[in-house]
């Protein structure tokens, strides 16, 4: 079978199509590289333990395997000399210092910026290769500065060849085994030799002249370093067998034997319970699917299954999965269609239909919370990134910062996922940059010096609540007060804490009183607000002079189903918002005064609140019928209350929520749309949109 | 009968280009994610080379290699270490541990097959 396939293998081998396995490398490689960042913020330096160096080693080799194999040579270069400081830490042959993590981070971050341009991400900035390299090479060969390398000196990677060097052995053995083993660093060494004061070696390397020649200068004047290339240069072939008697001229095939090869061993013994020889129509099966392969693959059809010991799982485009969901929710709505028109039935004649319905509720709803946690991924996926950025932040202000994380294991939705790490990113800044005092001035204040900063995640009711906390100053009610007053805002000196602090989120508001470059231009907080809200969530701040602050993020679970208030309108169904619903009233007409200005208000246990006629708002033509009583559900959004006058209060149910923009176009005040029992379309309501248009 | 090689490597993409290769030239191939996954599945299958990396979890290469060589049924099965250097070191250490021969990383596809064909033809 093999020897048929000599030609059609060489030719293959030939011709396989790399790129087809570089999207795995990629993820793998951004695996990696995450894991040697945790691992590498997780050290104590001066006390990193051998399993940890070594999983750190372990990260740099497997990526420099990997863009070696597939061509990455600038990767290759890099993880070269990450290997090589590691190596030697991992060895105990040096200990690492804060200024090592530092440099192997920033080997990290490079690293990373060309695995972004390979993958061919827009607008990469231009990676610090020579530089970041040089750093490390100088820990490694132990040069007491980094010797300042511009681009143009840049050392490109050079193939590898063989060269014969011939050197005056310096005094000592060990001088010339430390040379040996920095040279090792390099390349490989070999035929060692000393004669008459004279040490000979061939080195077989792909390292530039000037690398080895700031080596050399270590033991030896570099002027009396002849270097050759080795008139055979060696051909390498990449493999050898441990007892394969090699030619004399010894050149290295790449690869080896230990033992005699024989010509192609016999067949292997065929035993009773041998595995049933592959059909032959299975090479053919192959061949397809090597074709399949080949002729170009579906990127969301790339089925990876790897299967990591007892954690299996599937790599599957997120296109599926939505289509999923997609799927899901319109059963949904057919199951909730066809109970309402089974509920008609007469119980005591289609008994087994309305029991069989009730089971079909239920799977539907097993289903849908099965497929709905498909997407839900743990928040340490947000989380992750904050540990780097506390240590970069806090070092560039100066202060001492721990970060703390509670409840990472926290699921929510992926699309939540992706819109919630830059509103939190920056109350992690803000809390680090304004929030933390300088050491001195907590001592001063008789706290610790080293501040923290907790991010908490959890679960409450139908909400995912995260807290980013801080031992901070807390917030100063007068500097934001004077603050509100200077923007010509309406304050009270009699406000409560609570609607103080809120004035935070007002636009272009910022107490700090040194604008960094990191935050405090005073467009934070009121975007990380609006973003909030725009994912259906609410941002409460809770603080205390002197001691910390709070701040409170409540996201719902999911933005595909809700629960919501029906309502008739004009004819119309529409749907309010169960989390923006406070409670519903019946008003007397004497209850509802008129206001300067045309605006009406209810009166509500002494509270004026405005009225918002949803007839006015959603015109349909029809007159209202004149009531004595008006119905109106109260409703709040950004900590203001308005009644919504209705026609009808239908009822309350699960909505599963469709996009209005998706399928037809933005409309304002309307935030989705869904499909009632009975086959109507019926629109979801944006609360705190229609206030606003409310007001003008 | 198609000849089956079992290839051991923590790296996915690495396995993937290994085991696409190997296909394309007719061999079978059972892929292992690391050192202790290597030694079920050479249990569980009926394979005729083992090709393995180093540094992987669980349990490296050398031991996989030490471990094979101690069960009857692969005493005389060819194993090849898949190495990223093929210094003196490696080579000892290598003999030692029962191994057949090495393969130095990075390899290409013709290279891996060269050796295949060397090995079990």
């Amino acid at each position: 079978m093999s020897g048929t396939d000599n030609t059609t293998a060489g030719d293959r081998g030939g011709a396989i199509d790399m790129s087809q396995f570089y999207r795995v490398f990629f993820d793998e490689t951004a695996e990696h590289l995450a894991q040697m960042e945790n691992l590498l913020l997780g050290i104590d330096p001066a006390q990193a333990g051998d399993e940890e160096l070594n999983a750190i080693f372990r990260a740099a080799h497997s990526i420099k395997g990997g863009s070696g194999t597939f061509g990455f040579t600038d990767m290759t270069e890099v993880t070269h000399e990450l290997e090589s400081l590691l190596d030697k830490a991992r060895k105990h042959e040096i200990v690492l210092t804060i200024e090592m993590v530092d440099a192997l981070l920033a080997a990290g971050d490079v690293l990373k910026l060309q695995l972004a341009r390979h993958r061919g991400e827009p607008d990469v900035a231009e990676p610090p290769v020579a530089e970041v390299c040089a750093r490390i090479r100088c820990f490694v060969t132990g040069a007491a500065a980094p010797p300042v390398v511009s681009p143009a000196q840049a050392e490109a990677p050079q193939p590898k060849r063989a060269l014969k060097i011939a050197l005056p052995a310096p005094p000592g053995e060990d001088t010339l085994n430390k040379l040996f083993d920095d040279l090792g660093q390099y390349g490989e060494i070999e035929a060692r030799r000393i004669e008459e004061g004279v040490c000979t070696f061939q080195f077989n390397t792909a390292a530039s002249a000037q690398t080895l020649n700031d080596v050399f200068a270590f033991f030896v004047d570099p002027d009396a370093v002849r270097i050759e290339i080795a008139a055979a240069p060696a051909e390498d072939p990449g493999y050898g067998f441990f007892t394969d008697p090699a030619p004399a001229a010894a050149a290295d095939p790449g690869y080896g034997f230990f033992v005699e090869m024989p010509s192609p061993p016999a067949a292997q013994p065929a035993s009773p319970d041998a595995v049933a020889a592959p059909s032959p129509g299975r090479r053919a099966s192959d061949r397809a699917e090597a074709e399949r392969v080949r002729a170009g693959r579906r990127d969301t059809d790339k089925l990876v299954v790897s299967a990591q010991g007892d954690n299996a799982s599937i790599r599957v485009g997120v296109e599926k999965v939505d289509q999923l969901i997609n799927q899901v929710g319109e059963l949904v709505i057919t199951q909730a269609m066809l109970a309402q028109s089974v509920a008609k039935l007469d119980p005591a004649l289609y008994q087994n239909i309305l029991t069989g319905m009730s089971d079909l509720e239920r799977n539907t709803r097993d289903l849908q919370e099965s497929v709905m946690s498909i997407r839900m991924l743990p928040i340490a996926f947000v989380f992750n990134r904050f540990p780097r950025m506390a240590r970069d932040l806090a070092a560039k202000l100066g202060k001492q910062v721990q970060l703390k994380m509670e409840g990472e294991a926290t699921e929510l939705d992926k699309g939540l996922i992706e819109k919630i790490a830059d509103p939190l990113t920056h109350l992690v800044r803000n809390a680090i940059d304004h929030g933390i005092e300088s050491a001195g001035k907590r001592i001063a204040a008789g706290k610790q010096e080293m501040g923290t900063v907790t991010l908490r995640a959890s679960h409450q009711g139908g909400n995912i609540v995260i807290e980013v906390c801080d031992d901070g100053a807390g917030l100063s009610r007068d500097r934001i007060l004077a603050k509100a007053r200077e923007r010509g805002l309406p304050v009270s000196d009699d406000m409560s804490d609570h609607d103080v602090w809120r004035l935070i989120f007002e636009a272009g508001f910022s107490t700090a009183e040194v604008v960094t470059d990191v935050s405090g231009r005073g467009v934070g907080m009121d975007v990380v607000k609006r973003n909030i809200a725009e994912l259906g969530g609410t941002v409460e701040i809770e603080a205390a002079t002197g001691v910390g602050t709070r701040i409170i993020v409540r996201l719902p679970l999911t933005l595909a189903i809700i629960d919501g208030m029906s309502i008739a309108v004009g004819g119309n169904v529409y749907i309010i918002p169960l989390a923006a619903v406070v409670e519903s009233l019946q008003a007397a007409s004497s209850e509802v005064k008129s206001v300067a200005g045309g605006g009406r208000v209810v009166e509500v246990r002494k509270e004026y609140l405005p009225v918002i006629a949803l007839r006015d708002v959603f015109p349909t033509g029809e007159t209202a019928a004149e009531t004595t009583r008006s119905i109106m559900l109260v409703v709040e959004s950004d900590g203001v209350k308005n009644a919504l006058l209705v026609d009808e209060l239908l009822g309350q149910q699960q909505v599963v929520v469709k996009s209005l923009e998706t399928n037809y176009r933005k409309v304002p005040g309307i935030a989705g749309a869904t499909i009632m029992g009975d086959g109507r379309v019926a629109l979801i309501l944006d609360v705190p949109a229609l206030v606003q248009m409310s007001r003008h | 009968m198609a000849k089956t090689i079992l290839t051991v490597d923590d790296s996915a993409s690495i396995r993937q280009m290994v085991s696409f290769t190997l296909k394309g030239a007719g061999y079978g191939v059972v892929e292992a994610v690391d050192g202790a996954d290597g030694l079920e599945k050479a249990k569980a299958n009926d394979v005729a080379m083992v090709l393995t990396d180093q540094n992987m979890p669980k349990m490296d290469g050398l031991t996989l290699i030490k471990s094979l060589r101690a069960m009857p049924k692969f005493q005389s099965v060819p194993i090849l270490m898949l190495t990223t250097e093929s210094g003196d070191a490696m080579k000892s250490q290598g003999k030692a541990a029962g191994a057949t021969g090495w393969l130095v990383k990075p390899f290409d596809p013709p290279k891996l097959l060269e050796v295949v064909k060397k090995v079990i033809g």
